[in-house]
């Protein structure tokens, strides 16, 4: 599904160059569970804007779902996301002005969808990560683990393939991160390809294969523990 | 993206900035409100003065003696223009598509009543004057028609002198004095108002030839001409031009259609009413640096939302769009508010001092609504670019 080769995103800093990404090899099988760690600045964020296609590598050639999806314009690319992707941020980035629903909503809105099959949708998503009641709340009116889950429906409201979360927990209390963590790897366990950026090896070892990344480089590549 | 979505998303985002907006939309509205307020009182101003005008019907030429070059051509030798006279005026009568004729001279001078006296103007004028200037006697009779160079001393007063000079009873046959001269009321004029702050009904009428002498000119100030309805301006011109060149053998006399006059007239205060309005529109340009001043601040701050956006498959075409909707809808509802406020503004401008002429003309007040529109469009083109063209990742990692 993803096949990464020789990836390398440099930025130029002044007259000095970072390599953000210095040579990636990865390939994820569809419906795989990949867990990102290692230390801060190492890449990971980088890696997962990548996959994610809201950056474009220095080098390499990245194949996704077989085409290459690096020499797509703009347009081929936002629609890529829109139909195939899915992103779960540390910060939630909830539009603040927006309810609940209309916030899981906005990715089908954008796409186009029906109103009908929407609220059909919509209805569903909530459902699935236990947040009914919440739906004509605004952001402002959910505690941390209730964001995330709004923002995890609105990432799967499309039914994408992959669904991407960069630190998911890294802004919530121990009891919403285990929620959280929960229901993305209920949605894995539905036919999702995941893969989580952290730097908490708790959660990162929870993952089927857990790559460590170091200096913009993937030093090692291990089975996890894999959740039933 | 559906339409209505579309829309529904632009006014989500509108109505959740309410202030922000709302300082969007004011600044539009002022401007607005400046070019609809100016514009109206320019307008009305325009009415007003061509209504004062034409009050005196439209079918007149004028003739003054003197050349003025509005066409470049050369004059005579300076000084060898002579005195247009009654004589002038009398060949005139029988020019083909004249109706009348009529002299006028005039001046300030002393008139006594039998008790009172007043310093008033004195218009020395020709029997077909009320026709000309479309003024009606009220009581006795206007001079009558006869040989305006032998013309007795006979004299009308207009409405507003009759009641100084005799409070408490007719006038009629009583004697007057008009610089040191007696001459004898035969009528009285109906009220007339002023034209441009001359006070029509406070002067006397006396015959042009006898005015002539009180004032010792040699020459008319003017000779007025009405011509027949159905004859068309242009030959009436030429023939009396071509009947006063025979007479003075060169063209030192200067015609002068009232038709062409309210042209001139409507022109000017055309201009004008664009200039002021040009005055308001410099405060729309101070409108419009706001919108792109705040829509600019707004991209920086939504740059996260927008990031969001992006990163949920909106295009960048998409961001753009959504970012110029919001401009023009600020700016547009600035301009509907703007348009209340500047009409509301003149009719209340109005009805407070009345002696202010407003008209909104409603084609200017559209022309308002569409250039607040157009300077929504522009002043947010540049901030929905920059707001397109934010880097996705960038733009997420803002707070
Ligand atoms: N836009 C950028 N400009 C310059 N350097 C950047 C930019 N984005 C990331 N970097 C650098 O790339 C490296 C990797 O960043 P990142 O992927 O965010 O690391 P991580 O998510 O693992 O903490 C860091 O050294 C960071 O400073
Ligand atoms: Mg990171």
């Amino acid at each position: 599904m993803i096949e990464l080769s020789n990836i390398t995103r440099h930025f130029q800093v002044g007259d000095q160059e970072v390599r953000a990404l210095d040579g990636v090899d990865l390939h994820i099988p569809a419906g795989d569970y990949v867990s990102v760690m290692g230390p801060s600045g190492s890449g990971k964020s980088t890696l997962l804007n990548m996959l994610g296609l809201l950056d474009r590598p220095t080098g390499g050639t990245y194949l996704l779902e077989g085409r290459d999806v690096t020499t797509l314009d703009e347009h081929e690319q936002a629609q890529t996301r829109r139909e195939r992707i899915g992103f779960v941020f540390q910060a939630f980035h909830l539009v603040p002005y927006l309810t609940a629903k209309e916030n899981i909503e906005l990715p089908l809105v954008l796409g186009g969808v029906a109103p009908e099959e929407r609220q059909k949708r919509v209805a569903t998503a909530l459902e699935e990560l236990g947040i009914s009641n919440r739906g004509d709340h605004r952001p402002e009116e959910l505690s941390g683990g209730q964001r995330q889950r709004v923002a995890i429906a609105r990432a799967t409201v499309t039914h994408p393939a992959i669904l991407l979360a960069d630190e998911p927990t890294g802004n919530l209390d121990r009891r919403s991160t285990a929620d959280v963590m929960e229901r993305l790897e209920r949605l894995w366990r539905g036919g999702l390809t995941l893969i989580v950026v952290t730097h908490d090896p708790e959660i990162g070892n929870r993952a089927r294969r857990c790559v460590r990344m170091v200096d913009g480089r993937i030093e090692s590549d291990e089975p996890g523990r894999a959740p039933e | 993206m559906a339409q209505r979505d579309f829309i529904r998303l632009v006014f989500a985002s509108i109505s959740s900035h309410r202030l922000r907006s709302g300082l969007t939309a004011l600044g539009i509205a002022i401007g607005i409100a400046a070019v609809v307020l100016l514009t109206s009182l320019g307008a009305g101003l325009r009415e007003f003065v061509l209504a004062e005008f034409s009050q005196f019907g439209t079918r007149i030429i004028g003739i003054n003696p003197g050349r003025t070059m509005t066409h470049g051509t050369p004059v005579g030798l300076f000084g060898s223009s002579r005195p247009i006279t009654i004589e002038d005026a009398l060949a005139l009568e029988t020019v083909p598509g004249v109706e009348s004729v009529m002299t006028y001279s005039g001046g300030n001078a002393e008139v006594e009543g039998p008790d009172r006296s007043r310093r008033t103007m004195v218009h020395g004028v020709g029997s077909a004057m009320p026709e000309v200037f479309k003024m009606a006697v009220q009581s006795g009779s206007f001079l009558p028609p006869e040989d305006p160079r032998t013309a007795r001393s006979f004299a009308v007063l207009g409405s507003k002198l009759r009641r100084e000079l005799f409070p408490d009873g007719s006038a009629l046959g009583a004697r007057v004095r008009v610089g040191g001269e007696r001459y004898r009321v035969i009528g009285v004029l109906e009220p007339k108002g002023e034209m441009l702050g001359l006070d029509l009904d406070d002067g006397i009428f006396i015959p042009t030839a006898r005015a002539q002498a009180l004032f010792n000119r040699d020459g008319l100030m003017e000779i007025d001409i009405i011509y027949g309805e159905k004859t068309a301006v242009v030959e009436v011109v030429k023939n009396v031009k071509r009947a006063m060149i025979a007479r003075h053998g060169q063209e030192d006399f200067t015609l002068t259609t009232q038709e062409q006059m309210i042209d001139v007239m409507g022109n000017i205060l055309n201009v004008l009413t664009f200039a002021v309005g040009a005055l308001g529109g410099i405060s729309l340009l101070v409108g419009a640096v706001g919108v792109l001043t705040i829509m600019t601040i707004a991209v920086g701050e939504r740059a996260s939302e927008i990031g969001l956006f992006r990163a949920l498959g909106a295009s960048q075409r998409q961001i753009l769009a959504l970012f110029l909707a919001e401009a023009t809808v600020l700016a547009s509802v600035g301009g509907v508010a703007g348009l209340a406020l500047g009409s509301g503004g003149a009719a209340l401008l109005h009805a407070l001092v009345p002696a202010v002429p407003v008209d909104t003309p409603w084609s200017y007040a559209v022309l308002a609504l569409v250039v607040a529109g157009g300077v929504g469009i522009l002043a947010g083109i540049l901030p929905a670019r920059r707001a397109a063209r934010l880097d996705p990742v960038e733009a997420l990692r803002a707070e």
